[in-house]
């Protein structure tokens, strides 16, 4: 690995696969500015017609949830099933809900 | 014009149209591997591999239309040197990145301005392909222009490594637009290169002006491509690209 290679930051990309749906995270890249992100992630990511439309966000940039406070961030949802829709019985008679 | 010699004109110009777009991709695809960053190899095995189907279609129709039994594999891997008729810039060696990206910016504005009027040639199979050709160059140019503008713009080092691309490409660029009596008998078929002169020209000046580089003032090289004359690193590219088909001939994998 060269030493420009750490010069260049990385860079998150997101693609989505056709109108209507959202982009997901599909991996990374690195590249030396946004525009040639864009290109890199068109040629690593759209090879096989996977989407219609790429984001790419600098990696620097993504806060993210660390992974010490994993129990205090999403245990507490383990418990709750009244926040399923399954959790409710459907009254009798309901047509449309 | 009878049918027979309006058909080899057609298929002597296909053979143009093929073999640049075969050599070029047999030069590209020395940089999978070597390129400056992983992401780049795939950027340049890409356009290689666009290059490489284009190739393909052309030397097949060229092949088909001469109707003498010639597949693509038969006129990309068992003609000579001489039998070549792709202009020299494609041939020339990759030199560094800068100068693969001067010479990927020449071609690919050259190419995109061909392209785009071959698809309203009369020849129905010829303006199919460059229909379909016609987006993948736009592609090339893009990216070679993205190059040109951040290496010319860039620091002192690159600056001058871009300059240094472009000098040693540019003497190739008249090569392209030569007219000759093949062209000149295809009109309706074959795009006359002469009409290619201004946009093209008015392209690359901008790109070059835009990255902070100067337009090269310098004498045009000696050509001679169209007419199998080539320079001296032809022999060896071709070696290369041919000798596995010729040391195990229909051989597959």
């Amino acid at each position: 690995m060269s030493e420009n290679r750490r010069d260049w930051p990385l860079w998150e990309v997101f693609v989505r696969a056709r109108r209507g749906l959202s982009h997901g995270h599909v991996g990374s890249l690195h590249a030396p500015d946004a525009e040639m992100a864009l290109r890199n992630a068109r040629d690593l990511y759209t090879r096989r017609q996977e989407g219609v439309s790429i984001w790419v966000v600098p990696a620097a940039q993504i806060t993210a949830s660390s992974p010490d406070e994993k129990d205090a961030f999403f245990d507490p949802a383990a418990d709750k099933i009244y926040r399923h829709p399954t959790f409710y019985d459907v009254p009798e008679g309901v047509e449309h809900l | 014009m009878s049918t027979a010699t309006a058909a080899a004109d057609v298929v002597a110009y296909t053979l143009r149209l093929g073999d640049d777009a075969l050599v070029l991709s047999q030069r590209l695809g020395e940089w999978i591997a070597a390129a400056p960053q992983l992401e780049e190899d795939v950027a340049i095995g890409n356009i290689a591999l666009d290059l490489l189907g284009q190739a393909r279609a052309l030397l097949t129709y060229a092949g088909n239309l001469e109707g003498q039994g010639r597949d693509e594999d038969d006129l990309a891997y068992f003609r000579d040197e001489r039998d070549f008729t792709n202009v020299q810039l494609v041939e020339l060696p990759n030199g560094d990145f800068a100068v693969t990206m001067a010479r990927l910016l020449l071609f690919s504005t050259y190419q995109h301005e061909l392209y785009r009027r071959l698809a309203g040639s009369a020849d129905e199979t010829l303006a199919a392909i460059a229909a379909k050709a016609v987006k993948e160059v736009a592609y090339h140019r893009d990216h070679a222009t993205q190059w040109v503008l951040r290496l010319g713009d860039g620091t002192e080092e690159s600056h001058g490594r871009m300059q240094a691309g472009l000098d040693s490409t540019w003497p190739y660029l008249p090569e392209l637009f030569e007219r000759d009596e093949l062209v000149a008998r295809l009109r309706g078929v074959a795009v006359d290169p002469a009409e290619l002169v201004e946009p093209v020209t008015q392209q690359l000046h901008e790109v070059v002006e835009r990255a902070t580089l100067r337009v090269p003032d310098l004498r045009p090289a000696v050509t001679g491509g169209r007419r199998g004359i080539h320079t001296e690193v032809m022999g060896y590219l071709l070696a290369e690209m041919q000798h596995l088909a010729r040391s195990h001939p229909g051989a597959t994998w």
